[in-house]
């Protein structure tokens, strides 16, 4: 019993103090420093305030990234299901022997750095790039369509390239777990094969689309990279702001203060699809 | 469809007007090399409880999901009151079935399964609401309307099964292996409920199993199949009193088989001749264990006798199985409800034509 004690300790010990130290002491840290303030001298100065959030809150530009990140995050969740969901149709149902196959051409780009992707549109995307040269070679247009790049749609774009593997991956395995003779039986009871699908199919694949919606909308709600690349003033998100306020401001106390909204955003999303989620797994 | 004349309430045999109800001709089944039904010819009356029995890989369930429309027959037809059905979608067909694993409909409770068939049909929300409270009524589960099929045994979701399919009303219910997931008690307590259910609503069931027990218990025929072929066809008594061959001999309950000469009407086994009218020749005869008994001292004329001694007893309850070595070492069972003396050597009986003789185109 005791010995037994002592093992179960060393086993849970590690993670444990893991999460402490890499995952708890900086959320701590982060919640400190967002009621901190900075002196005339670029220093912090360790008194409580509210001053940060009043900023964060009257300030306009903030609350406007905001709610362009997540319009941005949630149309990349729109394409990213309607190209993903019937691609992963698609490959629980009708690949038949080029199963495997395209399921590794799902994932192998997971492989590649997100960098080298991002890069990637930039090529296409660019002023000489790949589709304007094809534009103009084929002269579907005059000049190159300048529109393409530094915009929300760049953005748009590579995020959900990005991110329809995040998809695809958690329907097709919930699509998967449909047992063979629900589909029978409801073309049996006289549904049409779009009944089917409608009354059948898509409620009990809604756990996976409400997982994969999540990993989109979450990471891309949060994204860095692509704004940064690919995506102009117009097209500035939360992220970038953060990396701004810590990087080129050293304004720690507000940018750990908006960190600190990004992350009740976060949860407050996380909680309704998790509630979501255990609805659709009782049912 | 409204192409439906059946109720579920009234009784809708009606006697034998037209020549078949649903028929098959020559259905046959092939999955790449694999010949999985020869061709099946059958005809089915209306309003008959037929059952398919084989051993697995007899092709019976292979037989019932090509007349639900889910398997496409490699040849043959299927009619059903004249209309073609093979080559309808299963959601076309006036066909429904009961699965082996129920197949409810996880995110929807009783209430919605079985309102499921009137709704993709367009059936309005009035008959809908009665149609599917008169079906749970039936089958005793109106008060679990509410319930996900989760929360519900296996017993229950057998009878929302039988309520979703029959609330439409079909012309026949397939029924595959429904029951054996149940565990025995229930299982007979469900043999009676469903003969009691089919009689009343007067519709065709055909219903797969490889239970013999329960093929002969609930079954106004029965369709034996091995390897893909009919072995034979017949009510429960006639194929189980009279069988055609060793292997419904040996798959319908026990049977002694005893290999003998016939002559001129006559077939010598050894042990004792018996009047028998097949032609001349060898020929393995079948004799069940029940119709062997102890000859009385006053046998009256028409009983075989022989003499034998009991050498072993295996007691079942309601009866006894006898080991009886009679001469030339030849054994046999016999089925006896009462006691026996072990051991002794004594006359035994049996009525000529219980020695059933078989058809000797066994290919095993």
């Amino acid at each position: 019993m005791r010995s037994s004690r002592r093992s179960a300790m060393l086993v849970t010990l590690p993670p444990l103090a893991w999460i402490a130290l890499f995952l708890f002491a900086p959320y701590c840290l982060l919640f400190c420093y967002s009621f901190w303030s900075l002196s005339e001298f670029q220093q912090i100065l360790h008194h409580f305030t509210l001053a940060n959030y009043a900023h964060l809150f009257t300030n306009p530009l903030y609350l406007t990234v905001i709610l362009r990140s997540l319009r941005i995050a949630f149309s990349v969740v729109l394409l990213s299901l309607l190209i993903g969901y019937p691609l992963a149709f698609f490959l629980a149902f009708h690949a038949g022997h080029h199963r495997v196959l395209l399921y590794q051409a799902v994932i192998i780009p997971l492989w590649i750095s997100y960098l080298v992707r991002a890069y990637a549109w930039k090529v296409i995307f660019g002023n000489e790039g790949v589709l304007n040269t094809l534009l103009l070679w084929s002269h579907a247009a005059s000049h190159p369509l300048s529109f393409l790049l530094y915009s929300p749609f760049a953005v748009i774009v590579t995020l959900t390239h990005i991110y329809v593997p995040f998809v695809v991956l958690p329907v097709v395995a919930s699509l998967e777990k449909i047992p063979r003779e629900l589909l029978e039986s409801s073309s049996d009871l006289g549904a049409r094969p779009w009944q089917t699908f409608l009354r059948v199919i898509l409620p009990l694949s809604l756990p996976g689309v409400v997982s994969g919606a999540t990993f989109a909308l979450l990471l891309s709600f949060g994204d860095f990279l692509a704004p940064l690349l690919l995506g102009g003033p117009s097209s500035v998100m939360i992220a970038n702001i953060v990396a701004n306020l810590f990087g080129a401001d050293y304004n720690w106390p507000l940018g750990a203060a908006v960190a600190v909204v990004i992350l009740v955003i976060v949860i407050a999303i996380l909680s309704v699809t998790q509630r979501i989620e255990r609805r659709e797994r009782l049912a | 469809m409204s192409s439906h004349p059946v109720t579920v309430e009234r009784d809708a045999a009606a006697p034998g007007a037209e020549p078949a109800f649903l028929r098959l001709e020559d259905v046959g089944k092939s999955f790449g090399a694999q010949r999985v039904l020869e061709s099946i010819s059958l005809s089915i009356d209306r309003g008959e409880f037929l059952t398919l029995l084989g051993e697995s890989g007899s092709g019976k369930t292979t037989l019932l999901r090509i007349i639900a429309g889910f398997e496409q027959p490699t040849s043959g037809q299927i009619f059903l009151e004249r209309q073609r059905l093979d080559n309808l979608p299963p959601h076309r067909r006036p066909v429904h079935t009961v699965f082996q694993s129920y197949a409810l409909f996880p995110h929807m409770n009783v209430f919605d399964n079985v309102a499921y068939g009137l709704r993709v049909r367009g059936a309005s929300k009035a008959e809908t609401k009665s149609r599917v409270s008169t079906a749970l009524a039936k089958v005793r589960m109106e008060a679990f309307a509410a319930h996900y099929p989760r929360q519900i045994s296996g017993g229950q979701k057998q009878r929302v099964a039988l309520a979703r399919a029959l609330v439409n009303r079909p012309k026949v219910l397939l029924l595959d292996e429904p029951l054996s997931a149940l565990d025995a008690n229930l299982r007979v307590e469900m043999q009676s409920e469903l003969k009691e259910l089919q009689r009343e609503l007067g519709i065709t069931f055909l219903f797969v199993t490889h239970d013999q027990s329960e093929a002969l218990a609930i079954s106004d025929r029965v369709v034996l199949l091995h390897r893909g072929r009919i072995e034979q066809c017949g009510s429960p008594r006639e194929i189980y009193a009279r069988p055609r061959s060793v292997y419904v001999a040996t798959f319908l309950g026990k049977s002694n088989l005893l290999q003998g000469t016939v002559r001129r009407g006559m077939a010598d086994c050894g042990i004792f001749t018996v009047p028998v009218r097949c032609s001349d020749g060898p020929t393995l005869f079948s004799l069940r264990p029940e119709a062997i008994g102890p000859a009385s001292p006053d046998t009256a004329d028409g009983l075989v006798q022989f003499r034998a001694q009991v050498v072993a007893e295996q007691f079942h309850g309601a009866n006894t199985l006898f080991s009886l070595r009679c001469a030339n070492d030849v054994e046999l069972t016999a089925r006896v409800a009462g006691p026996l003396h072990s051991g002794g050597i004594m006359n035994f009986a049996f009525r000529a034509e219980d020695c059933v003789p078989l058809e000797s185109t066994e290919k095993d």
